[in-house]
């Protein structure tokens, strides 16, 4: 794509050729409409010019037919568009179950990452060839937005949530990532570069880092150090929920719903813990607003992750019985 | 230019509105609907200017990749206060408060508008908003992006916000009572035969965009209440640091701000479908529809805000939605592009200045509208949401729609509301370099866009290079267009060739009294018995009614 006046980016995810093909399909439906209306303006303006300083035009007050013709037609063409469009947004929203997980992080004007080992990276992003990605997005100040155009992707960093984003890269390269929404100074300078790697290359680089702590032992060790093994004791005999087993199971709540333990609901439960009570609880757990950054409430959340293998003990786990009928 | 007015007057009238009075008291305490459109037309056009000036900064800046002309921080303010004054008190403002304010009266006969003591009102309320975002502008600047967005705007910017913030939610109560005044005027001013269905279709889009105006501006009076009173008190409102929802921010910014789109387009819309009928020499093709189509934009336009929103996580349903709705409100824009399309068949064509922002208009506005698809449909949003191709877009539709919907109105009423023509060459050439210049600028954005440039950048990487160029060179080309009309119509204002008063001749009501009109605008309430836009029963016109432009045979119908 090195032509002088390019046109497509370079399609190097999943969703590239997808999006082109739609954009490329309403991209012809817009050329044919604007075609058609420039030349009927056209060939009026010829055939219909003034003669005559006094000439009027014909009596013609207007056409339901036409009328309705021309609301038909465009509103099924738009219908399409929208089914489309749809279809590939669900898709991107859900992300599929084997995805390798790469938590993110934007700040004034930088971008922190960190691979599943710990492995950490500023504005640099190394992810294999034909894997699904996923990455978990905070930011620590105002909102970012991380955006691979060759990937046809972005998602907006929200500070106080987490957002997901998800991609299978398909060709091996070094491709542009960019902040795309407005951030201050330096937004436009907040980026840098995807690299696509061969996987068994990637294994080769993931390891080759021996310097940064794995994410789980450290957000094990933050468990122990702001005792919250004092209530969440494994065996569920704490004054707080067993946390084995209850990442992307659901949890029963107070007030009879229940919610499915992802990474948004792990990251209120540990800032605002009142919000949703699990069931036979008493809502005694104190904020960590404030007391942990971002990066910790990362590692605590690569923790509480972890567990999710660990066995369930019968009584006092977080995990909503089987009984509550999993859909 | 048709040089066939109908009686060829030589000298203004005797006593008019520019004279009935003199002093500059009589101008800032004046409660003439015409002398406030006046002042209305001197205070946008300089936050015109002023916003055009940051535009230039920021095309001469983006020449070269690494940025040569401003730092990050100055950037960023020249496209934040582009952006504030260009829609806040230029495009929200023009069409209704210069065109509208004037020729509303006039066109359903009235002496005025209902209430002339709070039309001078949200004048001044106008002017003091004004003082403050300028305020804001001169003591720090601002460096927020015109939409706020929190906690950036609330907790990180350095910049003048509180001020700013102010000087929006003042302009945004002149909004509201415009709207209002003109709403109480078309339902009880309308002279006898002025029914409802033999409105201009000018006044139809003034009716649309006045329930906007007072159902939508009072939102963003709140939301940047909310906003300032973060800023200055620290209320957590939307901080989330404090416990609150910068997405909420979002949600009641756009509330207002997509529907504000449509304050800013449909009143253009009313001004092409006065000039193509006019020029043309031929009804209206399907006035109801059209009339139908106004009222559907604004009604549905209420319910389409978060397509700004596509990306921030919101709930995959209320992405669907949202995208669904946006997709209908396209479709009344589409009604009105081929009505105006059809009008031309069969008419009696000129091509006067008008009538080349008309085309202009119905070029740039489908482009605009058009490539509005991409963005409000889902799978192509996720890659140019935030970029050029955004840019590209809103441009197409508020400078190729709004400002040539505004400048083919002034060109068409200028002989109405200062008795005198503009030169038609000029004009003709004028409007040429406005259209060229306009695609050289923005057409290359939406290439930009969908190769990933980013939108809000000051340094850029040098594969884009080529398109900011051409954009550059376009924007000159553009500046040139801008600048031509201000000096010659100026220039026609004193000394151009005496008009007459139905120079072209149209068949509004504005066009029965004399040019400039009387301060009461009509000696006697004029009694209207014919349909709008007919030249068939208007023997006052003094057309040829027998010289029927004769139809295609081989699609003729009625």
């Amino acid at each position: 794509m090195q032509s002088p006046l390019p046109f497509f980016p370079e399609q190097a995810s999943n969703f590239a050729g997808n999006v082109d093909a739609l954009f490329s399909y309403i991209l012809v439906t817009a050329i044919f409409f604007t075609v058609l209306v420039t030349l009927l303006a056209i060939f009026a303006a010829i055939r219909y010019r003034r003669k005559s300083p006094s000439e009027i035009g014909a009596e013609i007050e207007g056409n339901t037919p036409l009328e309705i013709g021309w609301t038909l037609i465009p509103l099924i063409l738009a219908l399409g568009m929208f089914a489309w469009g749809a279809v590939i947004y669900v898709n991107y929203r859900t992300a599929p179950k084997d995805t390798l997980d790469i938590y993110v992080i934007g700040k004034q004007w930088m971008w922190k990452l960190q691979q599943p080992n710990g492995r950490k990276e500023i504005n640099e992003l190394h992810v294999p060839v034909s894997r699904n990605i996923k990455l978990i997005l905070g930011s620590e100040d105002v909102i970012h937005n991380f955006y691979v155009p060759a990937f046809r992707v972005k998602m907006d960093v929200v500070p106080g949530r987490y957002n997901t984003m998800w991609f299978r890269p398909t060709k091996v390269g070094k491709y542009h990532f960019f902040c795309s929404q407005y951030c201050g100074t330096n937004h436009a300078v907040m980026g840098g570069w995807v690299t696509v790697m061969d996987p068994a290359e990637y294994a080769a680089w993931l390891s080759d880092e021996g310097g940064d702590v794995n994410p789980v032992s450290a957000g094990e060790k933050l468990f122990t150090q702001l005792a919250c093994t004092t209530c969440h004791v494994p065996n569920g005999t704490g004054c707080g929920p067993s946390l084995n087993g209850v990442y992307g199971a659901k949890v029963l709540l107070a007030d009879g719903s229940t919610v499915t333990a992802d990474e948004g609901y792990i990251r209120e439960s540990i800032l605002q813990p009142k919000a949703k009570i699990v069931a036979g609880y008493q809502p005694v757990m104190p904020t960590f607003q404030g007391l942990v950054t971002e990066e910790q409430i990362l590692n605590l959340t690569a923790y509480i992750k972890s567990l999710q293998t660990q066995p369930v003990p019968a009584k006092g786990a977080g995990v909503a019985p089987a009984t509550m009928g999993k859909k | 230019m048709s040089a066939i007015a109908a009686t060829p007057a030589k000298t203004l009238p005797e006593h008019h509105y520019l004279n009935a009075t003199y002093g500059i008291r009589s101008w800032l305490l004046t409660v003439d609907h015409k002398r406030i459109a006046l002042l209305y037309l001197v205070s946008v056009t300089f936050f015109f200017f002023i916003g055009g000036f940051f535009a230039m900064m920021i095309r001469l800046h983006l020449l070269t990749p690494s940025g040569y002309l401003l730092s990050a921080d100055t950037y960023n303010r020249m496209f934040t206060m582009h952006g504030v004054a260009m829609i806040f008190f230029f495009l929200i403002p023009s069409i209704p408060a210069v065109l509208g304010n004037f020729f509303i009266p006039l066109m359903i006969g009235a002496k005025d508008l209902a209430f002339p003591k709070i039309n001078l009102l949200s004048w001044y309320i106008y002017v003091v908003g004004g003082a403050f975002t300028l305020y804001s502008m001169v003591s720090g600047g601002l460096d927020t992006g015109w939409t706020f967005y929190t906690p950036l705007s609330t907790v990180y910017s350095n910049s003048a916000v509180a001020p700013a913030v102010v000087g929006i939610f003042i302009t945004g109560f002149s909004s509201i009572l415009t709207g209002l005044n003109f709403l109480v005027t078309i339902h009880t001013m309308r002279a006898p035969g002025m029914t409802w269905f033999r409105l201009p279709m000018f006044v139809w889009a003034h009716y649309a965009t006045s329930i906007v105006m007072i159902l939508g501006t009072p939102v963003i009076a709140i939301t940047l209440a909310l906003a300032g009173m973060e800023r200055l008190f620290g209320l957590g409102f939307f901080n989330p640091a404090m416990g609150g929802d910068p997405i909420l921010f979002q949600h009641l910014f756009w509330f207002y701000s997509h529907p504000a789109v449509y304050i800013m387009i449909l009143p253009a819309m009313g001004v092409i479908s006065e000039l193509i009928p006019t020029f043309a020499r031929k009804q209206l093709f399907g006035y109801h529809f059209v009339a139908a189509a106004s009222l559907a934009i604004a009604v549905i336009g209420f319910l389409v805000w978060t397509h700004h929103m596509f990306l921030t996580g919101q709930s995959t349903y209320a992405a669907l939605a949202f995208s669904f709705l946006t997709f209908l409100v396209a479709i009344p824009s589409a009604v009105k592009v081929f009505n105006w399309t059809a009008t031309l068949y069969g008419g009696s064509i000129s091509f006067d200045t008008p009538m080349l922002y008309a085309f202009g208009f119905l070029g740039l506005f489908l482009i605009g509208g058009l490539t509005g698809l991409f963005l409000g449909c889902l799978g192509t949003d996720i890659h140019i949401h935030d970029t050029y191709f955004v840019v590209a877009h809103f441009h197409y539709i508020m400078v190729g729609g709004a400002i040539m919907g505004y400048l083919g109105g002034l060109h068409f009423w200028w002989p109405k509301m200062t008795g005198r023509m503009y030169p038609e060459w000029l004009a003709r050439i004028a409007a040429l370099i406005l259209f060229v210049g306009f695609n050289l600028t923005f057409f290359p954005q939406f290439l930009l866009g969908y190769l990933g440039m980013p939108r809000r950048y000051h340094v850029y990487p040098p594969e884009f290079q080529v398109y900011n160029v051409m954009s550059t060179a376009g924007a000159s080309i553009l500046a040139i267009g801008y600048l031509m009309p201000m000096i010659y119509l100026t220039w026609a204002a004193f000394f151009g060739k005496v008009a007459g008063d139905n120079p072209w001749p149209a068949t509004g009501l504005e066009w029965k009294t004399q040019s400039p009109p009387l301060t009461e605008n009509f000696e006697v309430t004029p009694v209207v018995t014919w349909e709008p836009y007919d030249f068939h029963n208007r023997p006052d016109l003094g057309l040829d009614a027998v010289a029927v432009n004769e139809v295609l045979p081989a699609h003729g119908h009625d």
